[in-house]
């Protein structure tokens, strides 16, 4: 097994593509989970973490670019990106130990390719857009188009995620993730549900973005939930048009976490939860 | 294939080893290095025995790999007593009972010691997420915890 830390995009990209079984290394916690386990085996790991553009956050075009490899802990310790995105922040946060907050990135957890991942619902709401690198130059893909299914990401041989792209925030704006699982800390999202809204001067919401995780084969952009908010001020009537939406989307899958029908309501409550914490940040933002 | 050819810094002296890419942080401290206070619990990020400090970030040194540590900055369990010295958290590990079997220990001080970094004075709330990712199956934790409020106090003392 070929180790390489490359410092530039391209050389990591010409790494990729020219070797069959490469793997990614941004924080490590699923790889080299799935290395101890046989789960893969890679001939070749390509550590990102020397690219400067995958370990930086700055301020572009009045959004915000974030790293694909840049850690939870860095993430939280921002001082200013959990005013804006505090729904990012927070999903990002929940994603294991501080041990594991150290090294987990949004790359990482994004290109893991499960349907559970807490910061995806997040970004997919955020309306966050991937920054993609590859053998044949640079592209940007929203977030909810890079997962296909379990383990598989609509990335080309040799593509990789650089960073992601949190677009511009309008007054008024915020967001919220919340996840259900069966303990306090530390466990797999049994339904992850995230919410992005814009509010107008008297309080009724113009935009919003509504994410589902954990409750199809892929994380969910749930349009019609959005569409059922959006010139509310979400009273119950709206509430309730929202999680009905919201649960109309789930296809999950039964296991011990967790029974469709269990999966499928919870949807629509944390929908309707994190949608109202959502605009209450949104009100002072 | 060759080994990899790593010169690093662990517990502020140059360091340098050879390893295989499959190597990890931990095997190569242990097995290598011969500092085998980080311990081996689980091998896959969840129990914490393995935490040190890696560019002053709280890591599981079983999930990072050997051929990463280059020209980075590693602190251990090794480190954390001047001499014959112990700091304030293993005094008060050892006051307060707060091991038995000690297999968890060294992890305990180093992620206990990189939070009282931070936060002279946690909360008995912050100080249990904290070290929510380092497992003890002796103590029940509520001696690991007044062990940490305590030397915190100390430590703020001076």
């Amino acid at each position: 097994m070929r180790y390489e830390a490359p410092e530039t995009v391209e050389s990591a990209a010409a790494l990729l593509q020219s070797t069959a079984g490469a793997r990614i290394l941004a924080g490590g916690t699923d790889l080299l989970v799935q290395m101890r386990g046989d789960v893969v085996d890679p001939t070749l790991i390509v550590d990102i973490k020397r690219i400067a553009e995958t370990r930086t956050v700055t301020e572009e075009k009045g959004g915000w670019r974030i790293g694909a490899a840049v850690t939870g802990a860095e993430l939280k310790e921002h001082p200013r990106l959990k005013n804006v995105w505090p729904g990012v922040i927070e999903a990002a946060n929940l994603i294991g130990s501080t041990q594991v907050q150290g090294r987990a990135t949004l790359g990482g957890n994004l290109c893991n390719g499960s349907p559970a991942a807490d910061s995806v619902p997040a970004l997919i709401a955020a309306g966050a857009v991937a920054a993609l690198a590859g053998p044949r130059g640079r592209r940007d893909l929203p977030v909810e188009d890079v997962m296909l299914g379990p383990r598989r990401l609509a990335l080309e041989p040799g593509e990789f995620v650089v960073s992601f792209l949190l677009p511009p925030r309008p007054p008024r704006s915020s967001d919220a993730y919340l996840r259900f699982i069966p303990r306090t800390e530390m466990d797999i999202a049994v339904v992850g549900a995230g919410v992005s809204l814009t509010l107008d001067a008297a309080g009724t919401i113009t935009a919003a973005r509504v994410s589902l995780g954990a409750v199809a084969p892929r994380v969910l952009l749930v349009a019609a939930a959005a569409q059922a908010i959006v010139g509310s001020r979400l009273d119950k009537p709206a509430q309730d048009r929202l999680e009905a939406a919201a649960r109309a989307a789930c296809a999950p899958i039964d296991d011990k976490r967790g029974t469709v029908e269990f999966r499928i309501h919870v949807a629509g409550v944390l929908a309707r939860r994190a949608a109202l914490i959502a605009l209450d940040r949104a009100r002072t933002a | 294939m060759a080994k990899h050819h790593i010169e690093t810094t662990v517990n502020g002296d140059a360091v340098e080893f050879l390893c295989e890419t499959e190597d990890t942080l931990l095997d190569v401290l242990r097995d290598t290095l011969q500092l085998t206070g980080s311990k081996e619990g689980c091998a896959s990020g969840d129990c914490g025995a393995c935490s040190v400090m890696l560019d002053g970030r709280l890591v599981c040194s079983c999930l990072v790999l050997g051929c990463e540590v280059g020209g980075r900055r590693v602190d251990t369990i090794e480190g954390v007593a001047r001499g014959q010295t112990l700091h304030p958290l293993q005094q008060k590990f050892l006051e307060h009972a707060a091991l038995q079997c000690g297999i968890c220990t060294p992890g305990f001080i180093v992620a206990s010691k990189a939070l009282l970094e931070r936060n002279p004075d946690p909360s008995e709330t912050e100080i249990r997420y904290w070290l929510a990712g380092n497992l003890c199956r002796c103590t029940g934790y509520d001696k690991i915890v007044s062990a940490v409020k305590d030397a915190a106090v100390a430590l703020r003392k001076g």
